[in-house]
């Protein structure tokens, strides 16, 4: 069977800096998959090229089968691909409901606008993520992990197969932590595919069925949770032993 | 939306009986310059009021519209309806273009071409000897007048109509999926982009709707003055005054540039007969400081505001 996502080979130089070098990965339907490495590493360069906010330089990028390195990233978003950001990006003039709605429109309904409930739609997502009551909020006047959720919740708005969350726990306090990491599971358990981009190591160990360490552009180690944590590489690249 | 058509139909019906009330000339004379100032503020708030567009170049796209209109009227002899629509739709080109260019593009890139399209069409203007050059073109008003007997009231009432069909225009784009995409772009492109949000289609759509409408504005200008010369037409007080009226009227509701583009440019009409025209820049540069500074969301948001306190 094809994976849902699959990297090959992908490069990505910043004038002389190779960000990326020869980057290959597949990731398998429904799997829960982490990506870590030590800051600079390239995750998040990584997670820009699969999503079309950066143009990749070689390699080859699909998704369901289909070649998609060329296409913007809405294209992207409207075939399945869905992200968070490092530093949260809400639509500040817009409630949080109003947020929502925006890729309900642009990517569910867009075929079916007179017609679709996006308001009600939107609601049940920010139920189901513990935001009901912030739906008419601004979303410039979240807090941190409120702002957290949103991103979430706006990117399952798409009504994604891949799910990219990208350092979605950074700054939260332990609890806030597995809050986030329940609707991750909860998300994933409804056959969402989820790459899981954290610093914070407990997480991604408990969350990853399969976990990458990137280092320098580089993958240095692959396999399960308990393999990462034991590999010399990955505790090299993190602890400059 | 009823209460709106109700209301277009109101002030069209309002417009069209004016010169019952009024018999001065000069009132239709010094109107017609504050609807056109509501299809311009209106125009311009579509791209830089939604989407965070600055367009520099309100003056290009006017004299676009006006240049059209004279240059077809001069080898056709065409009647104004088709002079407006002809305008508008080389103006919705110009922006089309100017945005394929810029447009993909973040930032001031879009800006700075605006200014440069004034710049080189104004040269190609006062270059082009069929519709007068730099020393302009007197233009005949037609023989006859339809449905009033002053051709200065037909005017008025004409641009009446180009100003609730602005309004109507930029309502329609606010309230829809395009106006929430185009405020997505202007909070955030990238997350916009990632929202499902087709960022360059819907800034060209805005971009070509938002220089149709400044050319619709500038089509009857000719028959307006009865002249037409590059750089009054090309005027750096469209561009000004463009921006001016949606920040101080409010960018983030279509009422903003309206309330603006009539405060505004009454004012200055009031100025221009009691003081001088050259006082006009003055005003309008004094009220964007004050507003700027004082209450950046413009009358609308001031009005949000105090309405904000005022609640227990």
């Amino acid at each position: 069977m094809s994976p849902l996502l699959r990297i090959e080979g992908v490069s990505k130089q910043f004038g002389g800096f190779a960000a990326l070098s020869a980057v290959s990965i597949d990731v398998a339907m429904g799997e829960r998959f982490g990506l870590i490495g030590p800051n600079g590493s390239g995750k998040t360069t990584l997670i820009n090229c699969v999503s079309g906010v950066l143009p990749h330089d070689g390699g080859s990028i699909s998704f369901d089968g289909e070649e998609i390195s060329k296409l913007p990233a809405y294209q992207r978003t409207r075939r399945g691909i869905a992200r968070s950001f490092q530093i949260p990006r809400p639509f500040g003039s817009m409630s949080v409901l109003e947020n929502l709605v925006v890729p309900l429109e642009f990517v569910v309904h867009r075929r079916s606008l007179h017609t679709a409930d996006t308001r009600g739609e939107a609601m049940e997502i920010l139920r189901g993520m513990g935001l009901a009551d912030k739906a008419d909020s601004l979303a410039s006047r979240l807090s941190q992990v409120e702002l957290r959720k949103m991103e979430l919740a706006r990117a399952m708005a798409a009504r994604p197969r891949l799910l990219i969350s990208d350092e979605a726990m950074a700054g939260l306090s332990s609890n806030e932590v597995s809050e986030v990491l329940e609707i991750l599971f909860q998300l994933n358990a409804t056959g969402i595919t989820v790459i899981m981009i954290e610093h914070i190591m407990q997480a991604v160990m408990k969350f990853s069925q399969r976990v990458i360490c990137l280092d320098a552009g580089r993958i240095i180690c692959e396999g399960a949770p308990a393999e990462i944590v034991a590999n010399a590489d990955v505790q090299r690249a993190y602890l400059g032993a | 939306m009823k209460r709106f058509v109700l209301g277009a139909l109101l002030a069209l019906a309002l417009a069209a009986s004016m010169p019952l009330v009024f018999r001065n000339e000069y009132f239709f004379f010094a109107a017609y310059v504050v609807l056109q100032y509501v299809v311009l503020a209106t125009a311009w708030n579509i791209l830089g009021g939604y989407a965070g567009y600055v367009n520099f170049g309100t003056g290009a796209f006017f004299a676009v519209g006006a240049y059209t209109a004279v240059a077809l009227y001069k080898a056709y002899a065409l009647p104004l309806g088709l002079q407006i629509l002809a305008g508008a739709s080389v103006a919705g080109l110009l922006g089309f273009g100017v945005g394929l260019l810029t447009l993909r593009l973040r930032g001031i890139f879009f800006s700075i071409a605006t200014i440069a399209v004034a710049i080189i069409l104004e040269t190609v203007v006062v270059n082009w000897q069929y519709v007068g050059g730099a020393k302009g073109l007197p233009t005949m008003r037609p023989e006859h007048t339809p449905f009033f007997d002053n051709h200065t009231v037909w005017l008025f009432f004409v641009m009446a109509v180009i100003a609730v069909l602005a309004v109507a225009a930029a309502r329609y784009v606010e309230t829809s999926w395009i106006g929430r995409g185009l405020r997505a772009i202007r909070d955030n492109e990238g997350a916009a982009e990632c929202s499902g949000v087709p960022t360059l289609k819907l800034k060209l759509a805005a971009a070509t709707l938002s220089g149709a409408l400044m050319g619709a504005a500038g089509a009857p200008y000719a028959q307006y003055l009865s002249f037409i010369e590059p750089s009054s037409t090309f005027s750096l007080n469209y561009a000004v005054n463009a921006l001016a009226m949606p920040i101080i009227g409010g960018m983030a509701h279509w009422t903003g540039p309206v309330i603006g583009a009539v405060l505004l440019g009454t004012v200055q009409q009031v100025v221009t007969v009691t003081i001088s025209s050259e006082i006009n820049v003055l005003v309008v540069g004094v009220l964007l400081v004050v507003f700027v500074v004082a209450a950046p969301e413009g009358i609308l948001g001031l009005v949000q505001r105090i309405r904000a306190l005022r609640k227990p």
